[in-house]
């Protein structure tokens, strides 16, 4: 390892901000262990207790009914289509029950595109689920947020506004894939563009609302893309700092009309590691066992990661791309135990979940 | 040059420069290794090793596995995969059906793994038969053939001794002895998954005669049941002296060795903590800086899954093992990794790791010599 790298490498985990000619110089030439060394130092640095975090939540899609087509989607029917779905409110309503049977705090919820649904069905879903169960909602991804604008005629930041009033608490930082449009162009024509996506996000926070922000990785862009969409996220959280965590995963190509070598552990580590460094201003980085297996996700805790997800006691979309990882909350206490932290169930703002033995 | 600041401060500052220098690790130091809270600390020591052994070489083999038989007399508390004679489910294979099996592999197999169960009676004729018949279908691959526990079984069973045996075998075209059958060497876990096994003396000796026979065998531990740390740093310690005799007596020693994570599905052995991604990848690395004698350390794939196995080539390992294209022992206990990989699978895979990809014979000579 060169002098600079090595200098570089302790500079960023002491908590300087790196620029991208540096940020760049460490994505291509940093060795993996050290890279990684230098990002667990941040995150000893910002989280100095050993304890690794997770929430405990479903995943419920509403529907499955997209008219995006993007191409990276094993999991969208377009309309029409025989195995279309929308859940009725009742199968929500005993999705959740279920949740909090199990000890859940959450419920994260995604559909898609669905071009007959107005506004006023999901302002009333959010009033059903409130009205009935006390949980947290964590729903609509940015491009969801911006297709519901396009149907009602609002502005995002009015749709925002009244799906809040209707029991939103905080928005999932799904759809970024790539924060680059000419990325976007090309995977998810369909989609709003980056500049949009960061816009609602920055509209949320303005109206108190917490979001995550995302990463797909590993299909149709370039290493310096996935640069670009780091510093686009860390440019909007200088602005309004509501990004809670930050959730890179890598893109999986069976059953997609993308053709990609699935990345490999390492590959999917080093960007951990490089998010972590380059996200100074982000608190928690979340593994991904649920695209990289248990195995991985337990190292990724000494490269950056801090936080292990969730539960995902349903989980469909990466599951319609071919990787089908489970793992109970007791596992996942396991996984983290044998890494040498202490696992805690949080909320989706990380407070902790305190009445937990 | 590692970062002395990082292992000082985990106080493995003189294991590091130990490790720098070539020198032998100590029992002690060892033990170190496995206490040291921070794995990914030893992983980048045993990357480091890892790295002046072989650089940023990556071998892989187009290869294919054969189980000719099932049926066991052994019986081993750990094994999904055995069955009784008579009982459902047992199979034996044909010299034909292991021949049309390996001509219907997609590329031809350099090196071609052949084990099976210690059969009650298959007798030593028929494996000299297997050997030449399969050597004759494939003249390129080197036949990597019978653990030494099933060596030991044929010698009982013929009234011969095992250097005889041995001799029978080379004469009819083996080059080498997989790993297996070595599972862990501490007699009273061995009393306890697999008490009518090999004891570690006999094992070791027929790879040691093995090698004096110029044969070149691969070692494997079967880690993560019923065994201690102690348990798993004395194997890799008998191994080591068994490697430094066999390399004084002029024998090819060991080419490779194989760390086989415990996989706790479909068998007899409650294992009260089961192994996670990192005790693996701890006991990959500690693997490769003990075992300062033995040049290769495989990642097997169908072990780990294939993700961790990536990992592992940056906690110590060298080589991904190949191809395989069906396998049974493994994926009976629980293995949930694919059956196979192509070629052109793992030469993209290797790349993508920044790596260097080498396709090798089962000896590890480069293919089309590639270096």
């Amino acid at each position: 390892m060169s002098p600079k790298i090595q200098t570089l490498l302790d500079e960023a985990a002491e908590g300087r901000r790196l620029t991208l000619d540096e940020a760049r110089l460490l994505q291509l030439e940093a060795p993996l262990h050290d890279l990684g060394h230098a990002a667990h130092r941040v995150r000893l640095r910002k989280h100095p207790e050993p304890v690794v975090t997770y929430v405990v939540d479903r995943n419920i899609n509403y529907s499955n009914v997209c008219v995006c087509a993007c191409r990276f989607c094993a999991y969208y029917r377009a309309p029409g289509h025989d195995e279309c779905f929308v859940l009725s409110f009742e199968e929500i309503g005993r999705k959740i029950a279920e949740t909090i049977a199990l000890g859940g705090t959450q419920i994260l919820m995604q559909g898609g595109h669905h071009p007959d649904l107005p506004l006023s069905w999901y302002e009333d879903m959010l009033r059903f689920i409130k009205a009935n169960y006390d949980i947290h909602v964590h729903a609509f991804s940015p491009p969801e947020i911006v297709h519901f604008a396009k149907i009602s005629g609002l502005s995002t930041a009015q749709v925002i506004n009244r799906l809040k009033a209707a029991g939103l608490d905080s928005i999932p930082g799904g759809g970024a894939e790539i924060l680059v449009d000419s990325v976007r162009a090309k995977v998810s024509p369909n989609k709003c563009p980056a500049g949009q996506w960061l816009a609602v996000m920055e509209e949320a926070h303005a109206q108190g609302l917490r979001t995550t922000a995302t990463m797909m990785f590993g299909h149709e862009e370039t290493e310096e893309e996935r640069l670009e969409h780091l510093f686009n996220v860390r440019a909007s959280q200088d602005r309004t700092g509501g990004f809670t965590a930050f959730i890179p995963w890598t893109f999986q190509p069976d059953n997609t009309n993308i053709v990609a070598r699935p990345l490999t552990s390492p590959e999917y580590l080093r960007m951990l590691a490089l998010a972590r460094l380059v996200l100074d201003n982000v608190d928690n980085v979340q593994v991904s066992w649920v695209t990289m297996g248990p195995k991985i996700a337990q190292l990724a805790l000494y490269f950056g990661g801090n936080d292990f997800g969730s539960t995902m006691i349903e989980e469909n979309v990466v599951r319609a791309a071919g990787v089908s990882f489970r793992l109970s909350q007791g596992e996942i206490d396991t996984l983290v135990r044998a890494a040498g932290f202490e696992p805690r169930q949080r909320r989706m703002d990380y407070r902790l979940v305190e009445d937990k033995k | 040059m590692p970062d002395l600041k990082r292992f000082n401060a985990l106080g493995l500052g003189a294991v590091a420069r130990k490790v720098q220098a070539g020198e032998r690790l100590s029992l002690d130091e060892g033990r170190a290794l496995y206490a040291c809270p921070d794995v990914t600390a030893v992983g980048a020591l045993a990357h480091l090793r890892r790295t002046a052994l072989h650089g940023d070489r990556t071998f892989y083999v187009v290869n294919r596995h054969i189980n000719y038989t099932n049926i066991c007399v052994n019986g081993c508390a750990f094994c999904a995969y055995q069955r009784e004679k008579g009982q459902d489910g047992g199979f034996e294979l044909s010299i034909q059906d292991a021949v049309d099996r390996l001509l219907a592999a997609p590329l031809t197999p350099r090196e071609v793994h052949i084990v099976g169960g210690c059969h009650p009676d298959l007798r030593l004729a028929f494996f000299v038969d297997l050997l030449t018949s399969v050597q004759k279908a494939l003249p390129q691959a080197t036949l990597k053939c019978f653990t030494a526990v099933e060596i030991a079984h044929f010698a009982r069973l013929e009234g011969l001794s095992t250097i005889e045996v041995l001799q029978t075998l080379k004469n009819a075209g083996l080059a080498m002895l997989p790993g297996g059958g070595a599972e862990i060497f501490a007699p009273e876990v061995r009393r306890r998954i697999c008490p009518k096994k090999s004891d570690a003396v006999e094992w070791l000796r027929i790879h040691g005669e093995a090698h004096a026979l110029g044969l070149a065998t691969n070692a494997t531990m079967l880690f993560g049941h019923l065994e201690s740390i102690e348990d798993r740093l004395d194997h890799l310690d008998q191994l080591r002296r068994r490697q430094d005799e066999s390399l004084r007596n002029g024998g090819n020693g060991f080419t490779c060795f194989i760390p086989l994570p415990f996989q706790t599905e479909n068998n007899a052995i409650k294992v009260a903590r089961p192994l996670t991604g990192l005790d693996e990848l701890r006991t990959i690395a500690v693997s490769r800086l003990m075992l300062d004698n033995i040049p290769h350390l495989k990642a097997y794939w169908v072990m780990l899954t294939v993700k961790q196995a990536q990992a592992a080539l940056f906690f110590g390992a060298d080589d991904l093992d190949g191809t395989v294209v069906e396998e049974k022992i493994g994926h009976m206990a629980g293995a949930t990794s694919r059956q196979g990989l192509t070629k052109a699978q793992l030469e993209a895979m290797i790349r993508g790791l920044g790596l260097t990809p080498v396709e090798r014979d089962a000896r590890f000579n480069p293919i089309g010599g590639q270096a």
